[in-house]
């Protein structure tokens, strides 16, 4: 269910690094909280965010959520599809980036779940 | 966590069948209800193109009889009972002295002297004392809350009277909308109105709590080949906000008037008196110096409840808004400055520190097709 490439939030987020890149995304259980995801308004490209702080938030026609950067550095891109395509946060959470981070410290994630703790954590 | 548990929250006679049935429950009004059951946006299309089912036995239902049950009504209620005939349905406000909202209600006659008033879950308590206390002076009257009689089913969508009409012997085609009949509907004997909160056609049906589950599961049955499905209160929201209709307690309160929530229509101005009639003649003639209004967003953002707004001419308040399944766009009810209120108008909304254009435009974003 969920991927072992990459690292969780208990906030619900997950990272996947390449390098000193970092792509985040929403896990499998947070849409299915959030029911059907309408906007996405990801961190602007260029800010800096900060592990656990707050970047951007998504709403789904119930209600306005924040999300939370998993990792700390600079956004680098916003995936440009989800502004036409919103749903496809419902559709395929895991496949599904919402920003790009350029990493301050890659290693920094190694304090985040793994997919193990995340999947007992959302059971 | 202020959220009541579970055990303190009200259950509708459906509760188990919404569980069972792997429902998203929430608290509302004091009440644990299904917010969505397929998704909302699948349940809010199923709804304009088809049918949907949706438990409203949260709504609160209050009798007035008695020889002087028209007098009663004709005090707490803002529009004009005395233009209904007996299995008529009227919508209307139960106001304060002040001209505001207590709640909105429909008034249906259920014989010359005996009228059943649906409102709001949140205010049953709270109306049913304020008519109680109100009528009290009038004369013969009884006020009756009445509400664990009655559960309430609607059928709403292009397929439900259709859909109805299959479980029923009355002939449906002689109810036309804010009419009502009884019958029995699937053996189960029923008020059967022509009324409904989606802006679609359809029927509320007023039956016995026992038999709820029965005409609740015998309506998905007959409708299946219809495509009707189960619908929750996230798609019942975004659903009335399409069609413009007002949330009670959230787009207009006690500190709202009639005229400005724009529900002059709920007025009865040739009435002999109502309470808030003074009030209300006294603004009528002053102007309403703001007034809700709809809107749309001219850049992306969805506009949420509480939220600011900016006109020329001062500022205003979101009351409601969400992103329509069926128009895709960003839509919702705001109060503004009577200035800033024509359609065409340019202002802009605080989402969260970001303002925001949007742009007025006709309260009702969906009129269906006929």
């Amino acid at each position: 269910m969920y991927p072992a490439d990459r690292r969780y939030t208990k906030d619900h987020e997950w990272i996947v690094v390449t390098g000193n890149l970092g792509r985040v995304g929403i896990t499998d259980y947070a849409q299915k909280q959030l029911g059907d995801v309408v906007f996405v308004e990801p961190p602007d490209v260029g800010r800096a965010v900060s592990q656990g702080q707050s970047a951007g938030n998504i709403e789904s026609v119930k209600a306005v959520s924040e999300l939370y950067s998993p990792a700390t550095g600079k956004v680098i891109a916003v995936n440009g599809d989800l502004s036409a395509k919103p749903e496809l946060v419902n559709t395929d959470p895991h496949g599904t980036w919402l920003f790009e981070i350029e990493l301050s410290n890659p290693g920094e994630v190694a304090n985040l779940l793994d997919n193990q703790q995340y999947a007992e954590l959302v059971k | 966590m202020n959220q009541p548990s579970t055990e303190q929250l009200k259950k509708t006679p459906l509760n188990a069948r919404h569980r069972a049935h792997g429902a998203r429950m929430v608290p509302f009004g004091g009440w644990d209800m299904p917010v969505e059951y397929s998704g909302i946006v699948n349940e809010h299309m199923a709804v304009r193109t088809k049918a949907g089912l949706f438990d409203v036995s949260h709504m609160g239902q209050i009798e007035v009889a008695g020889k002087d049950a028209l007098g009663a009504v004709q005090r707490i209620s803002s529009n004009d009972a005395t233009k209904l005939s007996v299995g008529q349905a009227q919508y209307s406000a139960l106001t304060t002295p002040a001209g505001t909202f207590i709640d909105d209600l429909i008034v249906y006659r259920l014989a010359s002297d005996h009228f059943l008033l649906v409102v709001n879950a949140g205010n049953i308590e709270k109306a049913y004392k304020w008519i109680a206390d109100e009528t009290r002076a009038v004369g013969d009257v009884a006020v009756v809350n009445s509400s664990a009689r009655y559960a309430l089913l609607a059928v709403q969508g292009p397929a439900a009277p259709a859909i109805v009409q299959q479980l029923t012997a009355a002939d449906l085609t002689g109810v036309k909308y804010y009419w009502f009949t009884h019958g029995e509907v699937a053996g189960v004997r029923s008020i059967i109105a022509r009324t409904g909160y989606t802006g679609e056609d359809g029927f509320e049906l007023f039956i016995p709590p026992a038999s709820a589950e029965r005409v609740w599961n015998t309506i998905l049955e007959t409708g299946a080949s219809a495509g009707i499905v189960p619908v929750g209160l996230g798609a019942r929201d975004t659903l009335r906000l399409e069609a413009g209709m007002h949330l009670s307690g959230q787009d207009m309160d006690e500190t709202t008037t009639v005229l400005e929530a724009d529900l002059g229509w709920l007025v009865g101005w040739k009435k002999h008196d109502f309470i808030g009639k003074a009030a209300l003649e006294q603004q009528k003639a002053a102007g309403v110096t703001r007034r809700l209004v709809g809107f749309e967003m001219a850049a992306p953002g969805i506009a949420r409840h509480g939220y600011p707004a900016h006109a020329r001419g001062g500022d205003g308040i979101v009351t409601s808004g969400t992103q329509t399944p069926l128009l895709k766009k960003a839509i919702g009810l705001a109060y503004l400055p009577t200035a800033a209120t024509t359609p065409g108008t340019e202002f802009e909304i605080d989402i969260r520190g970001r303002r925001t254009p949007a742009r007025v435009v006709p309260r009702q974003f969906y009129k269906r097709p006929r």
